[in-house]
């Protein structure tokens, strides 16, 4: 190359062809995704997070949470579990026949086959899809994460480097009481956290007759002085609000697996 | 040699008034953000410490720390180095001296708005791109300033004729600009839907960590070892190959592995990693050609700073290499495996290259010897060790914590509890960085300060001259 003019179409050809790849693509198709419907169902997912929720996700960007905690489930595969729901009319060879088969773990076409010897001997089945992975395991969703459940969020944070754990399905994991708790002091819920306490998320209040209903149960160390309780602010009680909704529990149709009750998730 | 220091001295003090805002700026941002570091490294060793202070709360430290040093020292160091290659590699004294002046100023305010806004709370929430809307606009004015001074630089050459390292640090200034437009506009400005956003924070971040830093920091490097090894850049074909392929491959890489977006984005960035070897190989072979039968006793010196960066480059793109592999990506993608490899980048490549282009010009452009010349060869041992403590343990953690983390059976909190120990040894090697970063801000800060009493020295002794004796006689 002789003139920096050639310098600048080397650079504008590569960089072009890069930014309509992962800037312009990414941004057309997944920009103008919308809600999707939850499979076999008629609710639409997801939803607008509620409103304190809302206000809870600017906390968690401020507070840099994204730097320990990551929200992507990974998921290795999935395996379909053969369940019996009706025994039929000749339930000794329906059990015997059972007690023969392996009914979990299989491959879809396992799971057919398995499923038609049972119909044969006059059982009803089911094939379930189940989701697999360590994440999984650990109860981090139920499937993986995918585009639709950051729908609505702004800004994104999925994080790089799980310090603490996965945050994706912290909802379906602990309640209220739990996570202010856990804010004021991680070690008193998680031996082994290295979570820093958030002691500025809450006001130390003088007990002003009758003892608030919001006050955190605390006991020996951390127990604030007599006639003194311990409140959350209201940035801890939004930033309590964002981790609840945070739920990866409904099946979609780009990961799809097989809830047992109706998809349950809450409309607000 | 002694010739070619005749011919570059008005060149070089061209520079002078120019450099000493950015680089003394950048080299106090360094420090600043050692000990922002070590600060949030401090978490590791007592969670509690910081339990009654917003402000120093690990999850704003860490980034405050991370951008100080990559907005606040790498970015605008470079763009100092690079000013004076062009006037150099250009034979004419740097143009438009007064922009680069103004520059640095508007850059060290966006850093510093940038630093308080994040200590406040008012982060963007994406990664490497912390700083608020303020700080991002300063700091895109100020680098098309820069940009600005080094194109009129170049446009004015007296030697027509290119180099590689022109091409590299040409296309860095190109670069910067379009990415960091782009990653503001479409995250903060108007913010696109979804996760979206983190796919363009992932372009922005590969595109920042190991595009820009390859082209900037391999333009320094070839520069410094053509100019200390006197003879040029060898292999240039394949200098040329090198060059074209990594811009045309490399900016596809950085999506994770296992990234909850559509499946093509990954296996993009797959497919890239793998053909970055292509480049990676032309480039080693530039290297290994121009470094090879040259008799250069470096003894620590600049020539040393630009050989070590530039095998930290080549591992670097392994490390890069390997996280896109879907497996191993999969296995590292989210453990301290990332950080690392982003350490190494920063501190044991580009850090390390500027370093030595800024040690290599301070003497020439000041017009006296460096006051700490032999805090050269101990910073280069600092530094190296630093990136060793702290690049190795978190790597080595970070990849253990990985394979922990596929099997379910073993529970999240021994996986924690066997990964701490490796990051309270990275605090080593965050104290070690900061000593050689105190080195380089000693040498450039006495400089500055000798600069300047001598400026004032002469001042006076104009005022206290007897003038008005002779204006009587004549």
């Amino acid at each position: 190359m002789k003139t920096g003019f050639s310098v600048f179409i080397a650079v504008f050809v590569a960089m072009a062809f890069s930014w309509s790849g992962f800037v312009l693509g990414p941004v057309r198709q997944l920009g103008t995704e919308g809600q999707t419907n939850i499979l076999n169902s008629s609710d639409i997912y997801p939803n607008q997070r509620p409103g304190a929720a809302t206000l809870g996700l600017q906390v968690y960007r401020s507070y840099g949470c994204a730097q320990c905690h990551t929200m992507q489930v990974g998921q290795e595969g999935v395996v379909c579990d053969v369940v019996l729901t009706a025994a039929g009319n000749k339930p000794a060879a329906v059990s015997n026949l059972i007690a023969t088969l392996q009914l979990t773990g299989l491959t879809k076409e396992q799971a057919d086959a398995v499923s038609g010897q049972i119909t044969a001997a006059g059982g009803k089945t089911e094939t379930h899809i189940v989701p697999t992975g360590a994440d999984i395991s650990r109860g981090w969703g139920m499937r993986h994460s995918v585009a639709e459940d950051f729908l609505w969020d702004n800004p994104v944070q999925l994080g790089s480097v799980r310090v603490g754990p996965d945050l994706s399905n912290v909802g379906m994991r602990y309640d209220v009481n739990w996570e202010l708790m856990h804010l004021y002091s991680p070690v008193s819920e998680v031996k082994s956290s290295t979570m820093p306490p958030f002691h500025f998320l809450f006001i130390k209040e003088r007990i002003d007759g009758t003892p608030s209903p919001e006050a955190l149960p605390l006991q020996g160390d951390l127990a604030p002085p007599a006639g003194y309780e311990i409140v959350p602010t209201e940035d801890a009680k939004n930033l309590v609000a964002y981790l609840l909704s945070l739920r990866v529990n409904v099946p979609l149709y780009d990961a799809p697996f097989t809830t047992l009750a109706p998809a349950t998730e809450k409309k607000k | 040699m002694n010739q070619n220091e005749k011919d570059y001295s008005a060149i070089d003090a061209s520079c002078r008034v120019p450099l000493l805002p950015l680089l003394g700026g950048a080299a106090l941002w360094l420090v600043v953000g050692l000990l922002l570091a070590i600060v949030a490294s401090l978490n590791f060793h007592n969670p509690e410490m910081f339990a009654n202070c917003p402000y120093l709360t690990y999850g704003r430290v860490q980034p405050a720390a991370n951008d100080v040093i990559l907005y606040g020292f790498a970015i605008p160091a470079a763009l100092g180095v690079i000013l004076w290659i062009f006037a150099r590699l250009s034979e004419t004294e740097l143009a438009l001296p007064i922009v680069p002046i103004a520059a640095a100023n508007i850059w060290h305010l966006g850093v510093f708005i940038g630093l308080i806004g994040i200590l406040v709370g008012d982060t963007t929430g994406f990664q490497w791109l912390e700083f608020p809307r303020p700080a991002a606009i300063l700091i895109f004015v100020a680098f098309l300033l820069i940009a600005i001074s080094a194109f009129a630089t170049f446009g004015g050459r007296r030697e027509r004729a290119l180099q590689p390292a022109h091409w590299f640090l040409l296309a860095g200034l190109f670069w910067f600009p379009w990415i960091y437009s782009t990653a503001n506009l479409f995250l903060i400005a108007w913010p696109v839907r979804g996760v979206a956003q983190a796919v363009v924070d992932w372009w922005y971040v590969n595109n920042l960590l190991f595009v820009w830093f390859g082209l900037v920091g391999l333009g320094v490097a070839f520069y410094l070892i053509s100019k200390i090894a006197a003879r040029p850049v060898q292999a240039v074909n394949y200098a040329l190959f090198g060059f074209w392929t990594f811009i045309l491959f490399a900016p596809w890489c950085g999506i994770p592995q296992g990234a909850p977006v559509p499946a093509w984005l990954p296996a993009a960035s797959t497919v890239a990693s793998v053909l970055v070897v292509i480049p990676l190989l032309a480039l080693v072979k530039v290297f290994a050609q121009t470094v090879s039968g040259v008799n250069v006793q470096c003894k620590g010196g600049p020539y040393c700073y630009a050989k070590f960066g530039t095998v930290m480059f080549i591992v670097s793109t392994l490390m890069v290499i390997s996280l896109g592999c879907p497996h191993f990506g999969r296995t590292a993608g989210e453990t301290w495996y990332v950080p690392a490899l982003q350490y190494l980048q920063i501190f044991g490549f580009l850090a390390i290259v500027v370093c030595g282009g800024i040690y290599e010009l301070l003497s020439p452009i000041m017009g006296f010897e460096l006051p700490f010349a032999k805090f050269v060869r101990f910073q280069h041992w600092f530094f190296m060790i630093g990136v060793a403590f702290l690049v190795v343990p978190l790597a080595i953690g970070g990849f253990e914590e990985g394979l922990k983390m596929k099997d379910p059976n073993v529970p999240f909190g021994d996986i924690r509890r066997a990964t701490l120990p490796y990051l309270q040894v990275s605090t080593a090697g965050l104290l070690a960085l900061l000593l050689g970063s105190l080195m380089l801000a000693a040498n450039i800060f006495s400089m500055i300060i000798r600069w300047k009493l001598g400026l004032v020295k002469t001042v006076l002794t104009a005022v206290q001259a007897p003038l008005e004796t002779q204006e009587v006689k004549s």
